[in-house]
Order: C-alpha cells, then structure tokens, then sequence
C-alpha cells in the first residue's frame, strides 16, 4: 500500500486513541440548552426568536449576521427563557440563546428514518442553498460556513474534493467512529458536494492508524459504486489534516502564501460535515447534532466515549453523564491536546465544532520552566509550513513587525508542532499568535488603503 | 631606521593635512540646511526618548514642532508645561497650557476581591493571556496582573503589587506619557487630568457584565446599578454598557457619587480628608426632600 504525507515538517504524538472501539451513544437531552450566537467563523448570528416563544427542533431561530456567517437552529423543542450575553469557554461573553427544553418535537419535513437516500440532485445551486440553510459549517474545528466554500468565486475551479479523515490529532475518535458507522452517507455527501463544486474528483485522506475505515470506506465506495472517489491512506505525522498539509499530501501541490486552497484547485472538508452534508440535502435535517470524545489517559475503558449530542448541551451535563471529572486530571481541554483550547469555563455550552471534552493530566500539559534558546533548530525541523520559529521568537520580542511579515509569521497554522519539539520549552506559539494578528491586521489596512 | 620613521610620520601626516583640507571643502558644499531651533528644541527636552509624545524621540519631535503651524498636535508629556513654555518661545508660538496628567488604573480587582478560578500557567504577558482567554478571574474585563505595564513604564512609576497582583502607579514619577495605556491589553489604564491639589474622581471598574454576573465575579466591580448616574448634578457621569465612567473635564469632585456607589468601585484620590459617606448622603437626602417639595 503506497503511503503518502506532506513533505516538510510535522511531529509523531503518540495517537493515544482510548475511545476508538467504544460506538457513538445518543447522550440525553438536556433540561436547558444554550445556543451560541457565535459557533461559526464570521459575524455572528442575529436572533430572530423573542423571550416566551416556543420553538420545535430544527427550527431557524436566528440567522446569518453577515456573508461569512450561518443559520442557527433549536436542538430541542421548548421555550425561549433568555436572550443574553453568557461566558463561553474561555470566559469571554457571548450572546446565547436558552432554551427550557420541553421533550423533542421536530419540525415538520425533517426525515428521521435510517433510510439511505442516494439519489443526486440535479441542480448544484440547490444543493448549495440547502447547505446554507440547514447552517452547516466545518466541523474539522474551524467552523468556516460550508456554503461560502462550495462556491467558489468566478473564474475558480475546484479540481479535487479532499475529504479530511485523518484525525491527526491525539484521543480524538469522533471523525473515525463516523467513518466506521455511517461510511456511506459520507460518501452520498461527498458526492453531494461534488455536484455542488460542479463535478470533480474525490480523495477521503485517512491515517494508517486507521485501517478499519480505510476498509469499511472503501467497501462503502464499492456498494455505492462511487467512481470518482478514491481513499488515500496517509502516513501518521501531525499535522496531516492541516488544510494546506492534507492538499499538499494528496495533490502535492503547495498553497501560495496568503492564498486560499481554492487558488490550488482543492476544496477540504471533513468527513463530520460532509455527514452534515448528506442530512440537510438528503434528510432535511439541521445541523443541531455533532459527534464527540470524552476521552482520557486516566480514564478506563468503559468510560471512554463517544456521544451524539445535541449542539447546545452545557459541558457540564456531558462531564457528568460520562461520570464526571476523573481523578488526576489537571486540565479540560475541548479539542484535541495539540491545537484545542483549555475550557476555562464548564458550564459553557457546546457548540458546532466541539469535537471532545479532554482531561489531561498534570505531566502532560502543565509547562515546564522555559530556557534559553540553544538554536538546534528542531522547531525549525518540524515547522509544517516551513517557517523558523526560533527566529520569529526573536523578533517578536523586538517587536519588528516588518521583520515577522517577511518571514512570513502570517502563514503559522498554530498547529503547536514547534512548541511541542522545542526542547527548552519555549512558549514559541504564545507569542506567534499576536504576531500574527498584527501582522495579518497591517496586511488588511494597507490592502483597504491601496483600494481608495 | 630613522629615515623610514621620519618618512611615515612626514607621509602620514601629509596625507592627513590633505585630506582635511579636502573633507573641509566637500562639507562646505553639501553642507545640509537644518534650522538651527531644533537643536535648540532638542536641547530643551528632557532627552529621554520614551515616544509619549507620539514622536520615535526627542529629535524628531523638535523636527516635527519647527515645520508645525502651532503647537496643538506637539506636547511633551515629561516635560509638561514648563518645557513647552520653552519650546512655544524658540518658535514665538503662543502656548496652550495643558492640565497635568497621570495614569489611572480602572481595576480594583484584588485577589481578595476577585478571587482566581483557575489557574494559568502560559507566557507571563497580559497580551499573550489575553489572546488565550478571559483570564484566571470570571471578571472578562479586569487587570491580567502579568505586568505588561510595569515592563512597558520607562520611569519605574509602575509596579505591580504582589499582595494584589494589581500595578501600584507612583504619582511622582509618572510622566503621563501613555506608555502603559498601550501596553494594556484591556485599556485599564488611562491618563486623566492630575486635578485640582490632585484631588480626583474615577470608576476603578470596567466590567460591563450585567450586574449579578459582575457581582460574583469581583465584590469591587462596578455592577451597573447606576446609582452614581442618578446622583451627580454636574452631568459628568457617563453610564453605558452596565458600567460607569467619570467625565473629568466635567466633574466638580463634590464625591457624592463615590459616597453612594455600593461597591466601592468609584475612587477619590489626594482628598484631604477621608470620605463621610453619612453625612454626604444625607446632604444628597436632603437636597431631593427640598426638590420634591
């Protein structure tokens, strides 16, 4: 079996896969569920429900604040109690919508039955409107609004859809427990959007850890008999499922800087959205549900899981279903360990791209005193994008932002790979992140300023 | 021997001697105009080059003043009043007098009021920590305590307080240059009018949680309830976004908001006397009795 990679950079994290054999659970609604207005990249979304009313799951309860932004629906049926700032994970306010949930009545026109349904729409357009308005977004962890990526803009064509089924990150399984139970709506949705990008080809990248979808996949393929879509078995190396990694990977093509995936004729998307895909085109059904790990080293077996959970669940509800915090964990983290965020906050709802609740223990994740720099160039060595951190740590100490955009900070994926390699334990990527923003920011004034 | 010492001298100071007759001509004829003021500027700033002026130093700004058409966009914040009056006499300006100013810090948040929620172990940078989260606090709007101001103050008038993890600004020393305005992430700090005798009025809150949520977060926080609002007569208390704040140029310092504020978040400095929260809030009882009537 060919194996193939990205070319530079990348580090080997043990995979740490706990939960991989334990099957997706339906977790329990429950009583309150809080809806984030801001659960996907872009403006966030604007209410369109009031205090009192009652609402059905699945029913639009508020919609796009802008042309980077997504619909938002109920998880659950129930009724409106608040409209209010709340904290999020991290702590910072967000507007959320409460609902007091009052049992589980759907809209009408939603199809709930397990049928497979494989015929194709003919109309692209209509495919893409469907998208948009059952708010489906990447749900491989950036949330950017599916539909803005099926179209692309005038003069672009998508050569290649590259379905993310790596799961590059350590404990994560949600992505793989998909693949192995429900292979072939995935693949009707990477057809779906295949039509929608106006036909072209189809990878599903899949790690080497993974043999098992690798070979449910492509039976499933087989069944449907999906010409055009072929799975490519990818070796393990974080960070594979990295967007410019994965194209580089499979169409070995690199992405300019400061260019889109689009420019190098690839469209990315994990196989979670193009599960999401397949229900809001074939079944109607919003995206008000997502698959995620609870996961940890310190944890046995049978309390390894994977839940479906309605978007919206507080995480406390799912850290006490799953039997509550473990003993020894140090530190929650949402995401995976190399690129998730510490949950500050756990009565913070779920959101769409919540993929884990984490816990972590005290030698994994609490920092060692850093030291001084001794230039042996490891950051450098696994840097995926080619960048050298060690000189960007430099110069974001003096501050010289024309320095860092000519050695081009703007293109750090913050996938952590020189933090995690860096033997004196330098906090490379703290620094690299607000270098980044200031930078990408300079970039912006001066693009708006060329164009009055 | 002798010969090739007395050569190399002779040689070496020929060439010396031609040479500066050379450079002598060739600085004569490229010799570049510069007005003499700014050198007479320069010599008249404090030379420190801390940028709170809004200049990269102490030259340019002597560059900037000499081309300027008045003095309104040139200030040196160090050398306040008594050096412009300087400056506005080599450039025969008239001088604006400006009010003194010193920075505030607009967080009362200490650790005995706020108490942590968890702990941080990343970067010690407030910009850093701020970029990953609200902070160890529930308070989403109060100070980091990672010291970005102290590093970024030039004069020392800045340290952070190990009992509070709030910065102490040492009134002396602070020169008002802004230094740690910018250097906030969450723009605690804020230069205000020095004031009359020193005396002055401020929210040491920004917190603009609604006020249950502020409440929990910091007993000090500002919690919105708008009492201050209700209570000044001089129209110097702007109240927006559950939060307070003290418009100085308006503010009488008659302290009846700060008698009256419930959690402490408004604070009055350099007052002669200690507040009489009683007695000013019956003066403000007494006061609404007579307009009722």
């Amino acid at each position: 079996m060919r194996k193939i990679t990205f070319p530079i950079g990348g580090v080997h994290p043990h995979d740490s896969k706990f939960a991989a054999e334990r099957p997706i659970e339906v977790l329990p609604l429950p009583a309150v569920v809080y809806v984030s207005m801001a659960q996907h990249l872009g403006a966030p979304a604007k209410p369109i429900v009031a205090v009192g009313d009652s609402v059905k799951t699945g029913q639009v309860i508020a919609e796009p604040g802008g042309f980077i932004s997504a619909f938002v629906h109920a998880p659950a049926s129930g009724t409106v109690k608040s409209i209010a700032p709340r904290k999020d994970l991290a702590g910072n306010s967000v507007m959320h919508i409460e609902i007091a949930v009052e049992g589980d009545e759907w809209m009408e026109g939603i199809d709930l039955s397990d049928t497979l349904v494989t015929a194709i729409p003919d109309d692209p357009s209509a495919i893409i409107e469907k998208v948009k308005a059952c708010g489906v977004v990447g749900l491989g962890g950036a949330t950017f609004p599916t539909h803005v990526k099926l179209a692309p803009p005038p003069g672009k064509k998508a050569e290649c859809l590259i379905l993310n089924g790596t799961e590059c990150e350590p404990y994560l399984t949600s992505d793989y427990r998909i693949m192995l139970e429900r292979p072939k709506e995935i693949l009707i949705g990477a057809a779906l959007m295949q039509k929608a990008l106006g036909g072209c080809r189809c990878v599903v990248g899949i790690e080497e850890n993974k043999p098992e979808a690798v070979k449910v996949m492509r039976a499933a393929i087989a069944e449907l008999g999906l010409a055009d879509i072929e799975v490519a078995v990818l070796r393990k190396k974080y960070p594979q499922g990295g967007e410019k990694q994965l194209i580089a990977a499979v169409m070995r093509r690199e992405v300019r800087s400061g260019a889109l995936p689009i420019d190098a004729g690839a469209v990315v998307q994990n196989v979670g959205t193009s599960l999401a895909v397949y229900e809001a085109v074939q079944k109607n059904k919003p995206l008000i549900t997502n698959v995620l790990t609870v996961t940890g080293a310190m944890l046995p077996a049978e309390k390894q899981h994977n839940y479906l959970y309605r978007i919206g669940t507080p995480l406390s509800f799912i850290i006490e279903q799953a039997g509550g915090v473990p003993e020894g964990a140090a530190k929650l983290v949402s995401g995976g360990p190399m690129m998730g965020k510490a949950i500050a906050n756990v009565d913070a709802t779920t959101v769409k791209g919540s993929s884990s609740v984490l816990y972590l223990d005290a030698p994994s994740t609490v920092r060692k005193e850093a030291s001084a720099c001794i230039r042996c160039g490891r950051c450098a060595d696994a840097c995926p994008m080619g960048l050298e951190p060690f000189l960007l740590n430099r110069l974001c100490k003096a501050g010289d932002l024309e320095a860092l955009e000519a050695n081009a900070v703007q293109d750090c994926i913050e996938c952590g790979c020189c933090i995690y390699s860096c033997p004196a334990n330098i906090p490379l990527l703290d620094r690299f992140r607000i270098a980044k923003g200031q930078v990408i920011g300079a970039i912006r004034a001066r693009a708006a300023a060329q164009k009055q | 021997m002798t010969g090739t010492i007395l050569w190399t001298i002779l040689i070496l100071s020929g060439l010396g001697l031609v040479l500066a007759v050379v450079l002598f001509f060739i600085a004569k004829k490229f010799k570049v105009e510069e007005d003499p003021r700014i050198d007479e500027i320069e010599k008249t700033l404090p030379g420190a080059n801390c940028g709170g002026c809004g200049f990269a130093g102490c030259r340019a700004f002597a560059s900037s003043a000499v081309a300027a058409p008045d003095l309104e966009k040139h200030f040196c914040p160090v050398g306040g009043n008594a050096v412009m009056q300087q400056v506005a006499a080599i450039l025969g300006f008239e001088l604006q007098e400006k009010a003194p100013q010193v920075a505030v810090l607009r967080c009362n948040g200490s650790c005995e009021a706020r108490p942590r929620v968890n702990v941080y172990d990343g970067l010690a940078s407030c910009r850093v920590k701020a970029s990953l989260y609200a902070g160890d606090t529930l308070c989403a709007y109060g100070c980091l305590g990672c010291g970005d101001c102290e590093a970024a103050c030039a004069f020392g008038a800045l340290k952070i307080n190990p009992d509070t993890l709030l910065p102490e600004i040492d009134e002396e020393k602070c020169t008002a240059c802004g230094a740690c305005v910018k250097a906030c992430p969450r723009t605690l700090l804020e230069l205000r009018n020095k004031g009359p005798r020193g005396m002055r009025e401020f929210v040491a809150c920004r917190n603009r949680d609604k006020g249950p949520v502020a409440k929990k977060a910091c007993a000090n926080a500002c919690i919105g309830c708008g009492m201050c609002f209700r209570t000044c007569t001089h129209g110097a208390i702007v109240f927006e976004n559950n939060v307070s704040y003290i418009d100085f140029s308006k503010c009488k310092l008659c302290r009846e908001c700060e008698a009256m504020c419930p959690t402490g978040a408004i604070h009055g400095v350099g007052f002669p006397k200690p507040l009489d929260k009683d007695a000013v809030k019956e003066r403000i009882r007494k006061r609404k009795e007579a307009a009722n009537a």
